[in-house]
This record gives C-alpha cells, structure tokens and sequence, in this order.
C-alpha cells in the first residue's frame, strides 16, 4: 500500500485504507469486534471518554455562556439570556461587514477550488502523460511548504499587482495553498468511478465533457462536498493571508475582526468578545455537523492510493 | 515521498491522436500556473532577495549583500535563535501531546458502545475551530477575574486573580492545552480511519493464539498505524511550526517575546519591519531547517519501508 497525504492546515485527509472497507460508524456493533472488545470493561471506556468530553465541551461552554449572560452576571447558567452581546458586535463592532467578506471569500475560494482541482484531478486519474509523475510530486512537495513564511514574498507580489486590500489577494492565496491537496483527493475520488461507466456514455455518443458531467460528476457529489467544505471552513478559519493583505477595516474578515476585539482588551466587555466568537463558531460548527459523518468513514473510501 | 506517486501500470490503450495528447496538459494547467505564480514564483523570489539588502524605507542601501543577512542571522541575531528554539519547543510539545491523546482517544471511540456516534461528533468537534477562536475561547477561560480559576478559587482550589497568560512561567503550558484542545482531534480522525483498515481476522487470529490486548496492540495495531502516524506527525509538526495565529492572538509572542515562533518573527520583520532582504534569508534559513528535520525523520523512522 502505497500511502499519500493527509492535510494541509489542520484538516485531517483521507486516509490511506481500502476502499471497500464498510462504514462502522452508524451501522450498528459488529459482533466479531464485540467478541474482541469485551476484555475492556464499560468504565474503561465511559471514564476517560467522560473526561475528554469534559474537557472538549466547557470551553464551547464557557463561549455561550459569556455570549449569553448580562454583563456582570457570575452565574453559571446563562439565563435569563440577552442578545445585547450579539446586536453589539453585529452592529457596533461591523461584525456585520466581516461575516459578509468571510462568505465572500469562503464561497470564492470553494468555487475557484473545486473547479481547478476537478480539472487537475481529472487529469490524473483518467491519463497517463509525460509530465504527471513531476506533477504529483510537486502536489505532495507544496504540502510541506508553511504558508507563513510565504507571506513577505507573497505580500510583495499582491502588491506589484495592486491587490493588497483586495479581497482577491486573500482568494487567490487560499485557493493556491488548498489546490494540491484537493487535486489528490479529487483524483482519488474520481479513480474509484470505473472507467468502464464513462466508455459506455462515449459509445452512446457522448463526448467526454459530456461523458464526464452526466455520469462522473453525480457520483463525485460526496467527494465534491467534503473537499469544497474543507476548502470553505479552512478560509473561514485562515487568519494570516487576511490579516497580512487587507489594511481598510471594510475589508477585514472575521477571525481579523475578532483579533482586533481580542486586542482591545479593556474597552471591550468579555460578553462581545464571546459572542464574535459565536458568530465566528456558527457557519464552521454548521459544516461541521454536515460533513463529520464523512471524516472517518467516508474520507476513508476517498482513499488517495498512487 | 517517491512511493507515494508510484502507481500500478495501466493497460495500454489505443494511442491517443495529438490533440488527446494535449488534453491533461490543458486539465492541469489552471493549477500549474496556480501554483507557479504564487508558490514557486515567490520561492525563488525569496532565495533572490535572501542575497540582497532590501528595505523600502532604507532605499539607499538596497543592493546585493552577498552572504550577509545569513552572516546577521547565525552569528549576530538572538531573537532568531529565541524564536528558533521556541517554535522547535512548541512543535515538539504539541505534536508528541496530540499524538499521544488523539491515539489514545481513536482507540476509545472505536470501540463498541452506547453513544458512540455522538461522542466521535462531540470530541472531534474543535477540529474545526480556528485558531483566532481557540483563543477567544481560552481567552475567557484564563481570564483572572471571571475566568475557571475564580469559580475554582470560590470551590477553595488555586487563588483569586491567577493570570496564567501573563506569567512567563505559566504561558507556555496554558498555550499548548489551548491548542491541545484544538489539534487531538486531527490526530483521533486520522487514527481512527486508519484503525479501521486493520482487518478484524488479524485480531481474531491473535486471540486464538492467546494474544492479550496489550499485545494485540503492541503488535498488531501499532505496526499497522505506523505509516500513518509517521506522515501525519510530520504533516502534523510542519502545520504547527506554520501555526502563527493561535499564539499571535493568544499571548502576542510576548509576554517579552518568550513565545514568539520562527513565522511570526519572520512575519513581523518582512511586513511591519519593511526589511524583505533579511526577511527572504530568515524564510531561506527556515526553509533549510524544515527540509533537513523532514528527511532525517523520515529516514529514522524508516517510512514506506515493508513491515513483516
């Protein structure tokens, strides 16, 4: 088994496994497992996993509690609750205007991703050229190049194009640093549709564009969905690129736009600054949900094998 | 890395005509020019200008410098060595840390039990959080006067108004479990893919053989997960090297500069300090550390080599 991959940033790739290997997450226990597992007793389980719980879920916690108790309440529960916090960063803060230029550039660099890497990862899966060896490597390569030391020469370059406090510099800069991994995903996805599908429509007369979209593409959705989501939460997320390339506070995006909140120490009540981050949580924790049940298993048949 | 492009032969087909011939160069051209514009381009520019004297707002002496920013940087230059020595301290910390709790956590959450689906969703949740967040999140935590250590101090534990971030002896650990709490869940995710690979009958054979579980895991399940863990840990160490904004917000690389990293240090010189040509070398001399600690890992731990 040849292994490639995992993430750049933060996100946790596809696994390396056989494709075939069913799904154990929803499909109920599995006796032969059951049989094996019985040696651990019940409280060998509940007990770390209660503790680990405990420790993933009060800082979610301790965010909406802030978020939602008046100012000056010590309570631990936050009610009766108030939204005073929330109209005070939409409004006051302009966290109105950064969530507006984060979907922007979220949304942007999906689209732009998606597309080229659908492209590229087409490439790869369905020819064989000259070339394609040096292409994979350099694909595998950029995953070990840090974004942050090629903010001063990227910087540069945004500005002899005159797109520093453009949001586009921010777009084109995700975009780039998501395309290798999302090529090498695609490429997987699309190597486990059967060639022989698309030489059927080809037969009936179709090209291959139309080959392509009519019987390839409905079978990527799944794949299509977690890498374009990846590609959104991860520019949602990515605070450097934004806060390096944008200088006019109508082009901030949220995670500068709370670190401007953080900054400001004092004058800010900690109930603003909780409640940001609840606006900074909510799309991400809405793709979460979305895409988790993917993360193990169906990431895992998306398997990237060389 | 050349096992992983390596690919079974395919069966020779009808030879493409010369327009087929072009048509993957067509596909894959949007992202070569992608990436040459915007991270080979910038690569070279950044070993060119490692050479020169480059600051806009100390035009006259722009020029070429030869070997003299590398010259500043080893001999002449202690925050280099600080925030070299820090970045070094943080990724070791934080990659041993998450490898150790995120296997551990993947081993529990694939085993059978009531809730499991639930649980994987609750503690991978913080997978998706972004660092500016982690820090808003931890930020009220910490905070002295409503933060955990009042409500403990109430409970008797700890005393009122501890400040963990400003303290130089407490900000490095409340960091890493800020950022633990983030980064186990890659570790779980990937794990747990890769636990799930492991074919069953190699367990079952085990314990007909009389194979306990800590041998079941020591042999069977650790070996199998090496290769995994061998790539997601370097994957792992050179996104946490990268990771600037979690402790650019956190603690601002101070208090007095005790947690500034390598990026950050590079970042502040090339765009706030407006000096590129040192920057360039900085980045040139990162570069060179990350390449020459990725091949002396992967040679020691024998990556892609066949396991028995």
């Amino acid at each position: 088994m040849t292994t490639t991959v995992p993430e750049t940033n933060g996100v946790p790739l596809p696994h390396v496994a056989p494709a075939t290997r069913p799904d154990r997450g929803g499909t109920g226990p599995r006796r032969g497992r059951r049989a094996l597992t019985a040696g651990a007793p019940r409280w060998q389980i509940y007990l770390p996993l209660g503790l680990y719980l405990l420790f993933t879920l009060v800082p979610f916690y301790w965010m909406l509690l802030f978020a939602l108790r008046p100012s000056g309440s010590t309570s631990l529960v936050p009610w009766p609750a108030t939204t005073a916090h929330f109209s005070k960063v939409w409004n006051d803060l302009g966290f109105a205007v950064f969530f507006k230029n984060s979907l922007l550039i979220g949304v942007a660099t999906l689209v732009m991703t998606t597309v080229v890497a659908l492209l590229g990862g087409y490439a790869l899966a369905r020819f064989d050229f000259r070339a394609k060896r040096a292409f994979l490597l350099a694909l595998l390569c950029s995953q070990f190049i840090p974004g942050a030391l090629m903010l001063v020469p990227l910087f540069q370059i945004f500005s002899e194009l005159r797109m520093i406090d453009s949001l586009w510099s921010v777009i084109v800069a995700e975009t780039v640093f998501q395309l290798p991994l999302s090529i090498i995903l695609i490429s997987g996805f699309i190597k486990n549709v059967p060639v022989s599908l698309e030489e059927a429509a080809w037969v009936d007369g179709c090209g291959r564009i139309r080959a392509f979209c009519a019987v390839v593409l409905p079978l990527l959705r799944p794949g299509l969905i977690a890498v374009g989501s990846f590609a959104f939460v991860h520019s949602w997320n990515h605070f450097l690129f934004s806060l390096m390339f944008l200088s006019t506070q109508e082009k901030y995006t949220i995670p500068v736009g709370l670190s401007y909140t953080i900054g400001s120490g004092e004058s800010v009540e900690l109930g603003t600054l909780a409640a940001g981050g609840v606006v900074a949580a909510v799309p991400v924790v809405i793709v979460f949900a979305f895409i988790q049940k993917w993360l193990v298993t169906g990431f895992s048949a998306g398997a990237v094998k060389g | 890395m050349a096992t992983a492009v390596a690919k079974p032969p395919r069966p020779p087909r009808r030879r493409p005509s010369g327009a087929a011939r072009r048509t993957p160069y067509v596909l894959i051209a949007p992202a070569v020019l992608l990436m040459l514009g915007f991270i080979a381009y910038p690569m070279l520019s950044v070993l060119y200008y490692s050479l020169q004297d480059y600051n806009v707002t100390k035009p006259w002496r722009n020029g070429f410098a030869g070997l003299g920013n590398f010259r500043r940087i080893l001999f002449d230059d202690p925050l280099f060595w600080q925030s070299l020595l820090f970045s070094l301290k943080w990724v070791v910390a934080e990659v041993g840390l998450q490898l150790a709790l995120g296997l551990a956590l993947a081993l529990i959450v694939n085993q059978t039990f009531v809730g499991r689906g639930l649980s994987r969703a609750l503690v991978f949740s913080p997978w998706a959080v972004s660092g500016v967040l982690t820090t808003t999140i931890w930020m009220l935590l910490y905070n002295p006067a409503t933060g955990i250590s009042r409500y403990l101090a109430d409970a008797g534990i700890g005393e009122y108004g501890t400040s963990v971030l400003s303290d130089p002896d407490t900000v490095f650990p409340a960091a890493v479990l800020a950022e633990l709490w983030r980064g186990v869940p890659f570790f779980a995710i990937l794990i747990l893919a890769d636990l799930q690979s492991i074919p069953n009958e190699l367990y079952e054979a085990a314990s007909v053989d009389g194979a306990g579980r800590f041998r079941r895991f020591f042999h069977i399940t650790l070996p199998h997960l090496r290769d995994a863990i061998v790539l997601s840990t370097l994957l792992r160490a050179v996104w946490e090297f990268n990771n600037v904004d979690l402790l650019y917000t956190l603690t601002g690389g101070g208090p007095a500069g005790s947690t500034t990293t390598l990026p950050l240090y590079v970042a502040n010189t090339g765009i706030d300090g407006h000096d590129f040509g040192y920057a360039s070398a900085l980045t040139t001399v990162a570069f060179v550390i990350l390449l020459f600690c990725s091949i002396v890992y992967l040679r020691l731990s024998k990556f892609g080599s066949d396991r028995t």
